[in-house]
């Protein structure tokens, strides 16, 4: 019978072709659009770490001496970050400052360049998932001995050494040589989760979140050495006289711990809060509730990493496609209504009401997938248009296997959505009355 | 006369003309809101940034120590001073639309209770002041002695200029010169106001208060070293910032050159304004598409109507009604579902101007975007259901007489 259905379909969409072009073209633009910034948004609003995220914490102190401070700071000073680090109380944990540093490469003939920098621990590199091409990671003796030692990224090995197995060599750091002990694979974390911080100050402007990560990775006591006092703040709430970052006034040390059960995290809070009323009885606290441990995909959350623009976008999307949708409601309802003789017809040769609903609910099926590949090309325009604008994240616009599934299912659940009211009143249509007029 | 007709007629139609009216609907409410948004981000783009934007560019060095820049500004400056067509070159931290800059909070009291605001510090060198063309509008501008060495980030006691949104900020309806304020132990006093002086970045205040700025004079050296404030003809500009690139790498060779950050200062505003160009553009493209499918949906319904009606035309041509009365029955009827329509869609649109509000930052839908809207929409109406409208007209009475 679906066979048969299709047939007649195909026959009722060929009698008019302007107006079945101008259904599966509303369709279609409605779903382009739609699926263009749900893709969007889907990348960016994405685990970073499927599988990962739910054991990742970030924790928040407030050190400061202010009264006017009602939550504590989005990164740590140095004195609670390296404390809280050292204690280990943690499954992992990882230490993230950033500084842009001037690096030469000697052995290779490149003008210096500067490079974005992550001081970091060991267990940054377990912890994140993060992918080797060349040799590994450092280890947690490096962090103690502060070993001059580098993790560099696939762009700038790629950019120094040609893409080659550069481990052994020797770059140098602002003033001092460092040897390179790992390559990583190409990385693309969406965002760059470890560095969002401060995205309630800018205004839903996030996009920056969903830059490249970090070229250069090196341990974060060797990067206190080799780059002392001069790591980026996030800021300071007293005077800074910049010559002694460490005992600043200032925050610009991250954390983040991984608890791998419910258990360790909510053991952990209370460490966490047993750290902050040790210090606040040591005096440099003032504040002793204003500390809290946030999951990754919470503490994103509380950013609201996803920019604003994209979010309006995707919203301007589907009130577009809800216009369409009340667009084919309205055509194919005067469509099926006007077969009210033939439909007549067959309900006095016995086709049940639900047989004449379902030969409806066909052709608007029919029209959604031609939509749909229509949704699906304009889609892959779409992407394509954003990967030309000058945003952060137009490297990532690329429709997945979930999303091109998605995209012909949005178009055939839309065109049924929109068949099921005209098929009902369709198949509704008293015989009788049909018959008598023709 | 024909009104009553056409309720009748239509409300044997309930559903489909309920359909059309929504869908009009839902095209004013987006409509009203995109061009809102729209004018929105357009005014955005039109801030006046106080400096001779066409005059001027940015030559930004890495890769030295801040604290210890030892002589690279004179040699840089002296270096850059050469190039023909320079007019100037002073050292500057920032320039408007760089996304650079120091922020920081200021209070209006010694204490610090009296919270005025996070602003943005320009701290120049001699000569950046005059470079920038800024336009004082009262006090003064800054003579030799008002530089003074940096303590970290701004001399630790200076006289300043701010621009005048900042000293009606924090000081609405007073003469702000001679007034003070701190930022913790940093002490300012206003000797001048500009007209006009953008910020590197909006920052967390939001794009109003893009004009806090405060110009502190600085004397280049610890902490204000390696951004360079050149000035020359606009028509010069592009080729004397390309020979300054390239003279760099004689001047200093052991710095980096920042390429992104070296760029003529309507670059950076191009760049800086360049998304919510894109946004507007992309509104413009919702609206443009909006149109159409309305439009197409129209003449999709209207076309079924003439064709399902072409008897009754027939009927009506034949006991007298003209080609006129036909035409104009359809555009009437047209008229008035478009006017339901617009009658919802303008709740509609106030709904979703709340709803944007309170996500975004957004002011009330002024009024006047409802009847133009209203009025854009009884337009496309009228234009779409011109040609079905036609083709009804063009119903011979014949019509009536076949297949009875």
């Amino acid at each position: 019978m679906f066979g048969y259905y299709l047939d007649l379909a195909l026959r009722s969409l060929k009698r008019n072709k302007v107006l079945t072009v101008l259904m599966v073209l509303a369709i279609a633009v409605g779903i382009g659009a739609s699926m263009t910034t749900l893709t969007v948004m889907h990348l960016l609003s994405g685990d970073p770490l499927p599988g990962r995220s739910q054991h990742l914490f970030y924790p928040q102190v407030d050190p400061s001496s202010s009264p006017s401070q009602k939550q504590p700071f989005d990164v740590m000073d140095y004195r609670s970050a390296v404390d809280l680090w050292s204690a280990h109380r943690a499954d992992r944990q990882a230490l993230v400052a950033h500084a842009t540093l001037k690096l030469r490469s000697p052995e290779t003939n490149q003008p210096p360049l500067m490079a974005k920098t992550l001081a970091t621990t060991s267990d940054f590199f377990p912890m994140f998932n993060v992918p080797f091409q060349y040799g590994s990671g450092w280890s947690a003796d490096d962090d103690a001995r502060n070993t001059r030692v580098v993790v560099i990224s696939d762009d700038l090995n790629r950019k120094l050494f040609g893409g080659a197995n550069s481990v052994g060599r020797t770059l140098q750091l602002k003033d001092s040589d460092v040897r390179i002990v790992g390559v990583l694979a190409p990385w693309r974390p969406s965002p760059v989760f470890y560095d969002v911080a401060g995205g309630r100050f800018s205004n839903g402007d996030t996009a920056n979140f969903y830059g490249k990560p970090e070229d250069v990775y090196l341990p974060f006591g060797a990067g206190q050495d080799i780059n002392p006092n001069s790591f980026e703040m996030f800021t300071c709430w007293g005077d800074d006289d910049g010559k002694h970052q460490q005992t600043s006034p200032c925050v610009w040390v991250a954390l983040w711990v991984e608890l791998d059960s419910a258990t360790k995290a909510s053991d952990y809070t209370s460490f966490l809060a047993s750290y902050v009323a040790q210090q606040k009885s040591l005096g440099r606290f003032v504040h002793a509730d204003d500390s809290r441990l946030m999951g990754l995909m919470q503490w994103l959350d509380f950013n609201r990493v996803v920019p604003s623009d994209v979010r309006l976008q995707m919203w301007l999307a589907f009130a577009f496609l809800a216009i369409c949708l009340f667009n084919t409601v309205g055509l194919l309802l005067a469509k099926f209504l006007r077969r009210a003789g033939e439909i007549g017809v067959r309900r006095a040769l016995g086709a049940t009401r639900s047989a004449v609903f379902a030969q409806c609910l066909v052709e608007a099926g029919l029209i959604g997938v031609l939509g749909g590949i229509g949704g699906w090309l304009l889609t892959m325009l779409g992407l394509w248009l954003i990967r030309r604008q000058p945003v952060e994240y137009a490297d990532l616009a690329h429709l997945d296997v979930a999303m091109f599934l998605s995209t012909f299912a949005l178009a055939v659940v839309v065109s049924l959505l929109a068949g099921a009211l005209p098929a009902l009143r369709a198949s509704r249509i008293a015989p009788a009355l049909q018959l008598k007029t023709l | 006369m024909q009104t009553k007709l056409i309720l009748a007629a239509l409300r044997k139609h309930r559903l489909a003309t309920l359909l059309i009216a929504m869908e009009i609907a839902l095209a004013c409410a987006v409509l009203c809101n995109a061009c809102f948004m729209i004018a929105n981000r357009l005014q955005l783009t039109r801030v006046n940034s106080g400096v001779d934007e066409k005059a001027l560019a940015v030559l930004t060095l890495g890769g030295f120590d801040q604290a210890q820049p030892g002589d690279l500004n004179a040699r840089v400056t002296a270096g850059l001073r050469a190039i023909p067509g320079m007019q100037s070159v002073s050292v500057i931290n920032a320039v408007p639309f760089n996304e650079q800059g120091t922020n920081g909070g200021v209070t209006l009291d010694q204490a610090g209770k009296r919270f005025g605001g996070v602003v943005t510090f320009y701290t120049g060198g001699p000569g950046s002041f005059e470079a920038l063309g800024l336009k004082l509008v009262a006090g003064r501008a800054p003579q030799t002695d008002d530089f003074q060495s940096m303590a970290t980030f701004v001399p630790s006691d200076a006289q300043v200029v701010v621009s005048r949104t900042l000293a009606e900020h924090l000081w609405p309806g007073e003469d702000p010169l001679g007034k003070e304020f701190w930022c913790g132990g940093f002490h300012f006093r206003v000797m001048g106001v500009v007209a006009h002086m953008a910020r590197p970045a909006a920052g967390e205040g939001g794009t109003g208060t893009i004009e806090w700025s405060v110009f502190v004079p600085t004397l280049p050296g610890h902490n204000l070293a390696g951004t360079y404030l050149l000035r020359a003809d606009p028509a010069d500009l592009p080729h004397v910032l390309r020979d300054a690139e390239t003279a760099i790498a004689q001047i200093a060779p052991d710095v980096v050159l920042d390429h992104e950050g070296s760029r003529t200062v309507s670059d950076l505003r191009e760049r800086y304004f360049r998304n919510d160009r894109v946004m507007a553009g992309m509104l413009l493209g919702v609206i443009a598409a909006l149109l159409g499918v309305t439009a197409l949906g129209i003449v999709g319904l209207a076309s079924f109507w003439v064709a399902q009606r072409r008897k009754q035309i027939g009927i009506r041509r034949a006991i007298g009604a003209t080609r006129g009365d036909i035409l104009r029955y359809f555009q009437a009827e047209n008229f008035l579902i478009v006017t339901f329509g617009i009658a919802f869609g303008m709740l509609l649109a106030y709904l979703l101007n709340a709803v944007l509000m309170k996500f975004y930052e957004l002011p009330h839908l002024p009024l006047y975007y409802l009847p133009i809207g209203a009025l854009s929409l009884w337009v496309l109406g009228q234009l779409a259901v011109l040609g079905p409208a036609l083709r009804a007209a063009a119903v011979s009475p014949v019509v009536a007489t076949r297949s009875v």
